[in-house]
Order: C-alpha cells, then structure tokens, then sequence
C-alpha cells in the first residue's frame, strides 16, 4: 500500500515538474516574442527609431549602465527613498492602527478624518514638498510616507477588527495584560494583514520616491529619466526606465518572499485545508 | 439621541482639528501655512469660475476618460486572458514585469511618442492604472469555482450566456479590487502628467501657484486634488455595493452559519 501510494506521488511529482517546465519555457517564449516585436518595429521603420530604439540598443546601453557607479549611486538614492520612508510609515502605521484599533471610542471618532485624509492623492503634496524641502531626499520622503501609511494603517484597522471575540475574552479571563493580549492574540491576528498592507504599500512606495524624482528633482533614478529626457538621450531614458522595472520587479519578489516567511505558520501559507 | 451620537462622533475630530488649526494660526504670521477662513475665501475665489472651466474640467474630463478606458480594456483584456490557458502562460511574466515599472517614469516615454496633447495624458493613465485591473481580472476569472464551472457546462450554457450568468459575476469581486488600485494610480497620473508637460489642468495650475509662492492659492488646488480623491472613493464605493450586493450578503450568511 505503503509502495504503491509512493509511486502515485512520484509520478504526479514528475507531472507537476514537467508542467511546470513547460509553463517557464512558454513564458520565456512570451517575453522573446515581446522583445523580437519591439526589435523589429523600428527596425522595419513602423516607428522611428529617435521615438523608440530597437531592444538591443536599449540592452546595450543598460548593460553599459551597470557598470557606471554614478547609475548605482542614483538607484541608491531611490532604494534610500523608498526603504526609509516605507519603513518609518509602516511602523507609525503600525502603532497607530493598534491604538486606533483597540479602542471603540478611537474607531469611531477616527473614523471620518481617516477616510477623509486617506484618499487624498499624495502627488498633490508635491509643491509643499518643494517649497519645504526642494530636491532632497527629504522631498520624496514626504511623499513616499503620506502614501504608504494610509495603505498599512486601513490594514492594520482590518486586522485588529478581525480579532476572534472569543479568544481575546479568553484571554482577558486568564488575566493577560493589555501588552500581552496586543503580543498573543491581536498581533498574530492582524500579521497577515499588516502584511498585506506593507505588500501594497511597497509598490506604492516605489511609485512615489520615482515620482518625486521626476518631478521635483530629488536625487535617483526618476531625476536622471527626466535628465535623459530633457537632454534628448533617448536610448538612455528607455534603458533606465527598463532598470526602474527591474527593480519594481526585485521588490515585489522580495516582499512576496518575506511574507511568506513571516506568516510561515499561517494557514494561508501553510496550505493546510482550514476546518 | 443615537443620530446625535454618530453625528458628534462623525464630526468631532474634524471639528477640533479645524479648530486646532485656527487657534494656532490666528496670530502667526506664517507664510506657508494659511488661516482656515483665508483658505476657504481663496478656494471659492480660485476655482468657483473661469477656472472651474479652464482647468478644472479638463482634468476631470481626461482622469474619467482614462479610468473608463481602463475599466473596459482591463476587464476585456483580463477575461480574454485569463480564459485561455496558453495565453496566460504566454503573458504572465512578461505582464509581471509591465507591471512591476513604476508608471510615472512613463510620462516622459508616452511624451516622447505621442506629444504633449489630451491623448498623452489618457494613454499615461491607462498604461498606468491598467494592471491592478488586469491582473486581478485574470485572477478571478481563473480562480472560477469548477463546480459552477462544470454545472455550466452540464446545461450547456455557452458563449454569452456563460460570461454574463458565470465569467464576469465570478470575477467581479477581484475587479472590484482592482478597480479600487487603479482609482488612485490613475488620479496620481493625471496630476503627473499635467505637471510634466501641459498648460492647463489641476497639476499644471498647482505647480504655476507654487513657483509664484501664490501658497493660499497652492493650498487651494491640494484641498481640491483632495476632493477629487474623495469624491472618487465615494462614487466607487457606492458602485461597489451596487455591483457587490450579493457578494457582501453571502459573505454575511456565511460568517453568520
């Protein structure tokens, strides 16, 4: 019995590679038939090519720019932005969702300054920022902080609201502190939330550190697109903004990767059929 | 008494905000932080008038043209892909990475391409505010409960029929996710855009104030950008409980069973 179920799990094991090698194979496909069209579109004349340069020279001019430490120095600056700033707002958020969130009274009277604060576009932030800061750093802190704790405080509001009526009365019975009730039984409940909340807001982030650079000036990535651009360096523009995707791209992979491994025990990663 | 209540509790920290704010602000002689009456005067002075036609309209006109836009090819594109299996298999990393480019580095690119004009800013925000929709179309239509799925099949039910009664009902509530992300991508876009490249238009005007150092004026147009944010949130959430009656109704029977 023992043997044969073995064998079925090895055969479905092998299945499952195989699908799933076939599925990485057709998606490689999708992203050389992708570069093959934008190769030959100028090529072919459909678009000029000082509008849209063919992918290889787009690639060269990004493997040039790997190896120029002044690209390294403004991706630094971004990643600086956006690690700085998310990091400050998810903690405020944090904090401040636990209190807001423990207490009736707080939801309540927070309830229509939050929803009234959250939706406001934090772009429109950016001519107070540059009369506040002009192009510093401190610029697209601003921005990239108004974003992100909006989207891990409603969350983080979710979350401790989420909190199993039973279990924290449960709790209170056996004489848990206010601290660790917060510790064992409203943290491991909001976890996935807030988690989703920094997932968001990391996207978000990014979004708004590059924003400011474009457009106040801030020093990164965006600021040297919109120096490219203005300087008619157009094989340039379309290779840093490739490197802009790459590094969106790295963060999603890695907030996917730490959320994975935060939330190790919850059933929701675990896969285990919830009863 | 309760209507009291809510009222007081509605209405309460806005109100000692405000007031915080004028008592801070009555005797300073700040020149970036204008008093609460002064502000309220500048902003109907400002955008009550040609300005609510120049500029304000505009904007608008472009932001709900892109987000319609994006609203249909999302949920178009999505279905299409997330029904063919091949198709998304085709995409998904290539999309993954589309995705994944922060959209205002677009602005310059789409500038480049199309020119300053109306269709540059619709085309930056529907490049832009597109994936949240599309991504989660994909999502939901793939993520359809085989039961219903089958049960389809079993009666036959084909071609319009099944996106109508099974595809699109099944999805919607990942859309309307989506559809929520891409809102407020798409208002960020459209004050971008304006402000890179554009004589008329909210972004535009704010920034113009800003280099003037005309700040009551620049507060102006940051509380009207904040009202257009607000006003979107509204008429989504209300669409969504329109489109979501029977979703939120079953979550609700289902948490209650």
């Amino acid at each position: 019995m023992a043997t044969r179920s073995s064998t079925i799990s090895v055969t479905t094991k092998r299945r499952h590679r195989r699908a799933r090698a076939s599925s990485a194979l057709l998606g490689a496909a999708g992203i050389v038939l992708f570069l093959v069209a934008w190769e030959a579109v100028p090529r072919l004349g459909l678009v000029q090519e000082r509008f849209l340069p063919a992918a290889t020279t787009v690639i060269d001019r990004f493997v040039t720019y790997l190896f120029d430490s002044s690209f390294w120095a403004s991706a630094g600056h971004t990643m600086a932005a956006w690690g700085i700033g998310l990091a400050i707002s998810t903690i405020a958020a944090i904090a401040a969702g636990l209190i807001i969130g423990s207490s009736t009274f707080l939801r309540r009277a927070t309830f229509t300054t939050i929803e009234f604060l959250r939706p406001i576009p934090s772009v429109a932030l950016i001519p107070l920022a540059v009369l506040l800061f002009g192009a510093e750093i401190k610029s697209s802190l601003l921005l990239v902080i108004y974003a992100s704790f909006w989207q891990v405080l409603i969350q983080v509001l979710y979350g401790v609201a989420d909190v199993d009526p039973v279990a924290y009365n449960t709790a209170r019975s056996f004489r848990m502190g206010r601290l660790a009730r917060i510790r064992y039984v409203v943290w491991p409940t909001a976890l996935p939330y807030i988690m989703t909340g920094i997932r968001l807001a990391s996207a978000v982030a990014l979004i708004l550190a590059i924003t400011a650079e474009l457009i106040i000036g801030s020093p990164g990535l965006g600021e040297q697109i919109a120096l490219t651009q203005s300087g008619n360096q157009v094989p340039e523009m379309y290779a840093l903004i490739l490197a802009t995707g790459f590094i969106g791209v790295l963060i999603n992979v890695v907030v996917r990767r730490v959320e994975r491994s935060v939330l190790a025990w919850h059933t929701s990663v675990r896969g285990e059929a919830v009863l | 008494m309760t209507t009291v209540k809510n009222a007081l509790y509605a209405l309460g920290l806005p109100a000692a905000l405000v007031t915080l704010w004028w008592g801070l602000t009555i005797d300073s002689t700040s020149f970036y932080v204008p008093k609460p009456g002064q502000l309220a005067v500048t902003l109907w002075n400002e955008w009550v008038g040609e300005r609510f036609l120049t500029d304000f309209l505009p904007s608008v006109g472009r932001l709900t043209a892109g987000l319609v836009a994006t609203i249909l090819l999302g949920i178009l594109l999505g279905a299409l892909i997330g029904s063919v299996r091949w198709l998304r298999t085709l995409t998904e990393p290539l999309l993954e990475f589309l995705r994944a480019i922060p959209p205002p580095v677009l602005v310059p690119l789409l500038m480049l391409l199309i020119g300053i004009n109306n269709q540059m800013k619709v085309v930056v925000i529907i490049s832009g505010a597109i994936w949240p929709v599309l991504l989660n179309t994909v999502e939901g239509v793939r993520a359809i409960d085989t039961v219903l799925t089958n049960t389809c099949r079993s009666y036959r039910i084909g071609g319009l029929a099944r996106w109508k009664y099974l595809v699109l009902p099944s999805a919607s509530p990942q859309m309307m996710t989506g559809i929520r992300q891409s809102l407020s991508i798409g208002l960020i876009l459209m004050v971008i855009s304006e402000m890179f490249g554009s004589s008329s238009g909210l972004g535009f005007t704010i920034v113009l104030f800003q280099r003037a150092f005309a700040i009551p004026e620049m507060w102006s147009g940051i509380v009207v950008l904040g009202l257009i944010g607000i006003v979107l949130s509204v008429i989504f959430q209300v669409a969504e409980r329109r489109v979501l009656h029977w979703y939120h109704g079953l979550r609700k029977a289902q948490r209650d069973a």
